[in-house]
């Protein structure tokens, strides 16, 4: 088997699912210049109710694939509403406050979905459903299975989709106006508030999506799954430059792969004295590294600005 | 019928009175001059008309109370603003920023006729349409937000300072095309530094001193006065 390819793909997986909760940070943060720390929280939301969806159905005898859409459709919803819900609770009312506020806010808010998640779906691991044909294929002697090939495309899909509409739709532009200057946003006749809140639920709805995806690839979800998973897009996309699109995409992708070969690899090169399970410390030798090293990120603000 | 009528105006920041109670009116197409030293409150009477700054007193927009009207509506009436410094979106192209000032409007066909009157107003636009607009020369710059401000269709334009940091071939472009939009029957508010500009083109100006109009009439009459000849006009 190829260590090497197998590791690739292993990262490109983990790196898509990095990239689109990235993304719901870096939408966040390019509108409002704040880190929505509750976004992990939603991803776990998003995988904890399709769990329930899945369960709800599984006396109906549907196909597997309709239960998948269903579950993501609803997932989906719940997320956005919790998005919307979110803003406008926590974030809204601190908008003109010091920038600390409304950080504390959005560790509360943390705090609370937590709790609550564990209060509804109790402190167990639960086992996800596979929803998709476990049958893996093998290329050049490296296995991939359905999920992961799934999670690739279903990414790409999605980060192409949302490139289109922010650079390419009326809605796209007011984001990226309200984004540069919201007082001017305003003037052009842009509802911000309306703006700020779709933005919300644009990147909660990524974030329901990655919930399943990480439920379906682990097949296992737990109310605490968030944190971590939040931490690490959140360190893919200043990675990438926070603010910065792309640069969430490309963040959570390269992250991915640093984790998957870093860990692949360690062994070897520590001469067995770290091992495999040491995978998380990359995310967070790369947050400080990006720290100490390129603030702005690999794309961060280059653009020449002289209005 | 006045397209604009402002009573008693009262704005703070903090606790600093920036306009202290002042009355202004436009007809219908007219073109208004709003002159006054550093400081005066000229840029904070146009954002305070723009629903930028929260305020006491009446403002009458088309025999309406704007009391209630956000800052996103007000364009949708035809109450448009130049604001200081263009404030362009620097990462949009040029085009972008023109979409962007026909945001408020869903006649594609209306758009697209009013884009090729901007670009036909200001070719050195056409030519530039995928620049990013902070990139831009402070000319070029001007025109893209006057361009932008017109593609919202608008029925009151506002313009503040927008001879700014402009070389005098510059000034006397912009200030044509003043003319120019005036002459379509657009009403017209213009802040100026250059008050004899400002009152040559104008019909009618108001002089803002301390937050408090201290003179207003015919542009041709303050022109005239001694007081304005004082202290705008340098002689
Ligand atoms: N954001 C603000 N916070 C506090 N004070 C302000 C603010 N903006 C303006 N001011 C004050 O309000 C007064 C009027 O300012 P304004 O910008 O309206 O003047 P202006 O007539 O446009 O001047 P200029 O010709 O220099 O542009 C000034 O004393 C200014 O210091
Ligand atoms: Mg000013």
């Amino acid at each position: 088997m190829d260590i090497l390819l197998q590791q690739i793909i292993n990262g490109l997986v983990q790196g898509s699912v990095y990239a689109l909760v990235a993304l719901g940070y870096t939408m966040v943060y390019g509108i409002l210049g704040l880190i929505n720390f509750a976004h992990g929280e939603v991803v776990m939301v998003g995988a904890m109710v399709a769990l329930s969806i899945t369960q709800v159905l599984a006396g109906y005898a549907l196909p597997p694939m309709v239960v998948l859409l269903i579950s993501l459709l609803v997932a989906s919803m719940v997320c956005m509403a919790l998005g919307y819900g979110i803003e406008r609770i926590a974030y809204r009312p601190l908008r003109n406050a010091p920038r600390l506020a409304p950080l504390i806010t959005a560790i509360g808010v943390s705090i609370v979905l937590q709790n609550l998640a564990m209060i509804i779906w109790g402190r167990a691991y639960h086992a996800f459903p596979p929803l998709l044909p476990d049958s893996p294929h093998i290329i050049a002697g490296a296995i991939i299975n359905e999920v992961q090939i799934a999670i690739i495309l279903v990414a790409v899909v999605m980060m192409t989709g949302l490139l289109l509409l922010i650079h390419r739709t009326r809605l796209g532009r007011a984001m990226r106006a309200v984004a540069e200057n919201p007082a001017i946003a305003a003037l052009m006749g842009v509802n911000i508030n309306a703006v700020i809140s779709i933005t919300f639920m644009l990147g909660s709805a990524l974030a329901a999506v990655a919930g399943i995806m990480v439920a379906a690839n682990y097949g296992i979800v737990h109310y605490y799954m968030g944190s971590i998973l939040g931490l690490k897009a959140f360190t893919a996309a200043v990675l990438g430059g926070i603010g910065n699109l792309r640069g969430a995409m490309l963040g959570g992708v390269l992250l991915g792969l640093i984790e998957s070969l870093g860990a692949g690899y360690i062994g070897d090169l520590s001469g067995g004295f770290f091992g495999s399970n040491y995978q998380d410390v990359f995310a967070f030798f790369v947050l400080i590294a990006v720290l100490v090293l390129r603030p702005s990120g690999l794309l961060g603000e280059r653009v020449a600005e002289r209005a | 019928m006045n397209i604009l009528q402002v009573r008693n105006l009262k704005v703070s920041y903090g606790g600093i009175q920036a306009l202290k109670g002042i009355d202004i009116d436009i007809a219908a197409g007219e073109l208004v001059a709003l002159i006054g030293s550093n400081g005066a409150g000229k840029t904070t009477t146009l954002k305070t008309l723009a629903g930028l700054l929260p305020a006491a007193g009446e403002i009458h927009y088309q025999a309406e109370s704007l009391h209630t009207c956000a800052t996103h509506q007000r364009v949708r009436d035809g109450l448009a603003l130049v604001p200081e410094g263009r404030g362009l979106f620097g990462r949009m192209s040029v085009l972008e920023n023109l979409q962007m000032g026909a945001y408020c409007r869903d006649d594609p066909a209306g758009i697209a006729q009013d884009l090729e009157r901007v670009y036909a107003l200001f070719p050195r636009l056409a030519e530039r349409h995928t620049q990013l607009a902070g990139t831009l020369s402070g000319g070029e710059q001007q025109m893209v937000a006057i361009g932008r401000a017109l593609m919202s269709r608008p029925k009151l334009l506002m313009l503040d300072e927008p001879s700014m940091g402009l070389a005098p071939m510059m000034v006397e472009k912009i200030f044509e095309t003043i003319c120019n939009i005036s002459a379509q029957g657009i009403a017209i508010l213009l802040v100026e530094q250059n008050a004899k500009l400002a009152l040559e083109v104008a019909q009618r100006g108001y002089v803002l001193e301390c937050g408090l109009i201290t003179l207003s009439g015919q542009a041709s009459m303050l022109l005239d006065s001694a007081e304005v000849r004082r202290a705008y006009l340098g002689s």
